[in-house]
């Protein structure tokens, strides 16, 4: 278990005030001139060497995406762009940064902004976040207030947070359809290329990271690279918040090391499996968008993101979806086809008729109410949705029901032939 | 997708309040000079507060204000899902339905909704005081099931803690918001297993 020494979030839970008093009393804002005087390169390096991989699902190295910025800024002027639009089921990592630990993210704008030599962060928070959003203001303007931030400041390089929400649409997570949707237009993904990096929010060069990946910046750069590097695994580096929902006794967010075993976080944090760990039937270990795992799996698997990669599945945003026995796992993954269907912003052919489709298609399976031949043309229809439109949205629509179909063809075919059996005797 | 319109029946005019017009301006203000479009969201949503729901006058007189062309504010208003295109009650009653809530027993919370607010969503209570609706995933699923109500959650519910909440706001009581059985926020039931001497 990770050590409490070794936490970034000392305020997860939100029982000590998030105002900048006693953000500065847990270790916030310390120092961050000295780390500023390292200079961009420095900064990224460190970043760089401890590992740090994207926390808003993709698992893109940070430091890397930092460094696609131009050297040198022309023209344009950069911009961070800090994408708190958190809305993958299962996911509420970022809603307790924002409302309780908020100054880890706003001294991680000014460290990330500086050095990608940009003088300006949005952070787009999503429209339902409203207390979440409030909460952040405040520390914006505390940091403001205290020259922390803002023009003229104590650590010589200006910087304005302006803190920006959406309105209601799952798309604007990736990180494209924030910048259209930053921009003041619907939230439909870019083709990439150009990345943004070379052409982003105004055209301008810009760097689209998740609230945890700036949050843990600051300690990383206080603490060193080499202390993140040395918690998780190779290549799976650090601290991560995991979220535990579902059929668990206790449902929580907790800070843990990357790598822990899937049941020492669900019998540790989250008081077990309801009914012991015997009563498990799968687990979605990475927000809606990653295939499920059934019990086999769960019994040895490791959170991290090779782990889960080895597995069929992902980290993704680490939201862990616990279902028991008693759960109808094929509705569990109807409801998310009808997510998909729902949120899905109607530029891509596939993604756009083929959610609606596939939702179709889960509903009468849940009810047993096709033939098993379907099975397969669902299968095939969900490679030809996946990899095949502008943004992932389309895959994430496509993995967890072909999740559902690797670990639970047999329950479907079940259901197919005793839907018929009764509709035989009905007859 | 989902399928939104504007509402059949519209009213002739729309304009901010004095307060809103200005927290419409300092909006704007936040973005560089000629990005005012970046304001449209919140315009709306300014909007939104003061009416209830997004008409179509406050499209066209947003458009204006922000020099977008209408149509440009017309495909917001469609396409963000938390603007409200017809009228609603008093409170908006938003349940989340979407797979983790759902494993935790959301439907005894939509049940409680059809029994205290209307049997249909998007229907205005008989006395007006409130309507209610399915939503995707607001991101609170460590504490399932959970409502949003006017801005602020109820979590960890059930039935009877549902229309509890309800019936306190029908009364012009203010419930309490935030998780509805004892715990702070996110922590496990019982308090925290990590940083024990920080609670």
């Amino acid at each position: 278990m990770l050590a409490d020494k070794d936490r970034i979030f000392t305020n997860l839970y939100g029982f000590q005030s998030p105002d900048l008093a006693a953000a500065k009393k847990r270790g916030n804002w310390d120092g961050t001139k000295k780390i500023l005087e390292l200079g961009p390169e420095a900064i990224v390096d460190v970043i760089k060497k401890s590992g740090l991989r994207g926390r808003g699902g993709a698992g893109f190295p940070t430091g890397l995406k930092w460094s696609f910025m131009p050297k040198e800024v022309k023209e344009r002027p950069h911009y961070l762009v800090v994408n708190a639009d958190e809305s993958e089921p299962g996911t509420c990592k970022d809603r307790d940064i924002l409302r309780h630990d908020p100054h880890t993210l706003v001294e991680g704008c000014l460290i990330a902004g500086f050095a990608m030599r940009a003088h300006t962060a949005f952070i787009y928070v999503r429209g339902e976040f409203i207390r979440e959003r409030e909460a952040l203001q405040r520390a914006v303007d505390e940091a403001v207030a205290a020259k922390l931030i803002g023009k003229n400041n104590i650590h010589g390089w200006d910087f304005d947070i302006v803190v920006h929400h959406g309105a209601g649409a799952y798309i604007c997570g990736e990180e494209t359809a924030l910048l259209e949707s930053l921009e003041g237009k619907k939230g439909q993904p870019r083709m990439k290329p150009p990345f943004p990096a070379n052409v982003g929010v105004y055209g301008c060069p810009s760097t689209v990271n998740n609230v945890e990946s700036i949050a843990v910046a600051p300690q990383i750069m206080r603490r060193g690279a080499e202390w993140f590097a040395g918690i998780g695994r190779a290549n799976n580096t650090g601290t991560k918040v995991f979220c535990i929902s579902g059929h668990v006794n206790k449902p929580c967010n907790v800070e843990e090391a990357m790598g822990i075993p899937l049941r020492e976080l669900i019998e540790k944090h989250a008081g077990g499996v309801r009914g012991g760990w015997d009563n498990l039937l799968a687990v979605i270990p990475g927000g809606a968008s990653v295939p499920l795992i059934p019990k086999p799996i769960c019994d040895t698997v490791l959170m991290d993101f090779d782990a889960l990669k080895e597995a069929q599945s992902g980290l993704g945003t680490a939201a862990v979806i616990v279902m028991d026995k008693s759960t109808d796992v094929v509705k569990a993954i109807e409801r998310l086809a009808y997510f998909y269907k729902h949120e899905s912003c109607g530029q891509c052919t596939p993604c756009r008729e083929g959610t609606g489709w596939m939702a179709r298609v889960m509903t009468r399976l849940q009810k047993g109410d096709a033939r098993v031949e379907e099975i397969d043309l669902l299968q095939e229809v969900t490679k030809e949705v996946e990899g095949h439109t502008i943004c992932a949205l389309g895959d994430a629509a496509a993995w967890p029901i072909q999740g559902l179909i690797r670990h639970f063809r047999p329950e479907l075919e079940r259901r197919i032939a005793e839907y018929r059996g009764l509709a035989k005797a009905a007859e | 997708m989902s399928l939104r319109r504007l509402a059949e029946k519209q009213p002739d005019s729309f304009a901010f309040s004095a307060a809103n017009k200005a927290r419409v301006e300092k909006e704007v203000a936040k973005y560089p000079a000629g990005r005012q479009a970046s304001a449209v969201i919140a315009a709306l949503w300014i909007g939104q507060e003061q009416e209830g729901w997004v008409t179509k006058p406050m499209i066209e007189h947003v458009a204006t204000m922000l020099a977008m062309p209408s149509i440009r504010v017309l495909e917001v208003a469609t396409f963000y899902t938390m603007f409200n295109l017809e009228p609603i009650g008093e409170h908006l009653v938003q349940v989340c339905t979407t797979t983790p809530c759902w494993l935790r027993g959301s439907d005894e919370v939509v049940k409680a909704c059809k029994k205290h607010i209307h049997d249909k969503p998007h229907t205005i209570s008989a006395d007006g005081k409130f309507s209610w609706m399915e939503v995707e995933c607001l991101g609170a699923c460590v504490n399932a099931p959970m409502i949003q109500i006017d801005g602020d959650t109820y979590e960890d519910l059930d039935g009877p803690t549902t229309e509890k909440i309800i019936e306190e706001l029908r009364a012009g009581k203010t419930p309490k918001p935030g998780p509805q059985t004892g715990r702070r926020s996110s922590e496990p039931e019982g308090g925290p297993t990590v940083l024990k001497e920080k609670v």
